[in-house]
């Protein structure tokens, strides 16, 4: 596999999931500037990453969204292409329409750095068809726009759909108000696109792939890609 | 043409900083403000002297990335430069 993690002016990520591509999967990991206009030939998975692109002007993401670059990953993304935002990079997603609804401040209004736990959800995508369903996995937030929004014929139409990547969980699996950490509507951490290879998630997963950090789980959502590669190779 | 935008959250869209204001409000003492929401202003030159051409141009940047339209409405106002 061969990976292009986006660089945006703010992104504060980037070297965290060129770190966990590069030195825990061994995969070929190319950062690309902004201000680019294509990817490397051949690039399997793109990789929006986590920061606060263009300072968070305007709304976060906004900007990043008409960066020259998102010509060549919105290309990537329709054409089926694995495509991974995290934090800065899912709010770019939904802002590029790539994804639905939006991101707003979080309920608290308290940036929120935590550990929080989450669960797989809805229908299978390479980003997630090797993590069980009862599977709770440990990874870090940081963010202070995470609380999803869509009106309610979307989150209808998303969850009917199993569009759902993620939803946010007590260490038990249970939902609940207490386990969300910024208000996201129906607990959703995470979304897929119905074609499955646009996930954005505001959890980091790449923080979470070395047990001296705290968690290695986000290695299954990599694990799942990689093994989903293999399968389609 | 001066131009003036407003973007705001649509009404559905819980608006915690706006919460947050009015309690601040509240707290020095003006109780009788209800229904605070926050939101952004806009305003610029635009180099144009013919008005439809120029809203057009104006919606088309309000729609596109002054305001997220999942989240927020905008209003804009257009007046001849002096």
């Amino acid at each position: 596999m061969k990976a292009a993690v986006i660089v945006f002016p703010g992104s504060n990520c980037d070297h965290d999931a060129v770190h966990a591509l590069r030195e825990i999967f061994s995969v070929e990991t190319h950062e690309v500037w902004h201000g680019d206009t294509s990817l490397p030939s051949d690039t399997e998975l793109v990789v929006l990453p986590g920061g606060f692109s263009y300072g968070d002007y305007l709304r976060s993401g906004a900007i990043a969204r008409f960066s020259p670059i998102m010509d060549a990953v919105q290309a990537h993304a329709k054409a089926g292409r694995p495509t991974l935002g995290i934090c800065n990079g899912f709010q770019v997603l939904v802002e590029s329409h790539l994804l639905p609804g939006a991101l707003l401040p979080n309920r608290g209004l308290k940036f929120c750095c935590r550990v929080i736990h989450l669960k797989v959800d809805g229908k299978g995508s390479p980003f997630t068809a090797d993590i069980g369903e009862d599977e709770v996995m440990t990874m870090p937030v940081a963010h202070h726009e995470g609380r999803y929004h869509a009106d309610e014929d979307t989150l209808d139409r998303l969850e009917g759909e199993g569009l759902v990547a993620f939803r946010y969980c007590g260490p038990d699996g249970s939902r609940g108000e207490a386990h969300n950490p910024n208000g996201s509507l129906r607990d959703i951490a995470g979304l897929m696109n119905p074609g499955g290879n646009v996930l954005g998630l505001m959890p980091h997963p790449e923080r979470a792939v070395e047990t001296v950090l705290g968690s290695a789980d986000g290695r299954r959502i990599f694990e799942s890609l990689l093994a989903a590669g293999r399968r389609a190779a | 043409m001066r131009v003036e935008v407003h973007v705001t959250l649509k009404p559905a869209v819980l608006d915690v900083q706006g919460k947050a204001v009015q309690g601040a409000l509240h707290s020095l003492g003006h109780d009788a403000v209800t229904g605070l929401r926050q939101g952004k202003y806009f305003t610029f030159d635009l180099g144009s002297t013919d008005r439809a051409g120029a809203e057009a141009a104006v919606k088309d940047m309000c729609e596109k990335l002054l305001s997220n339209p999942v989240i927020e409405d905008f209003t804009y106002e257009l007046q001849e430069s002096a």
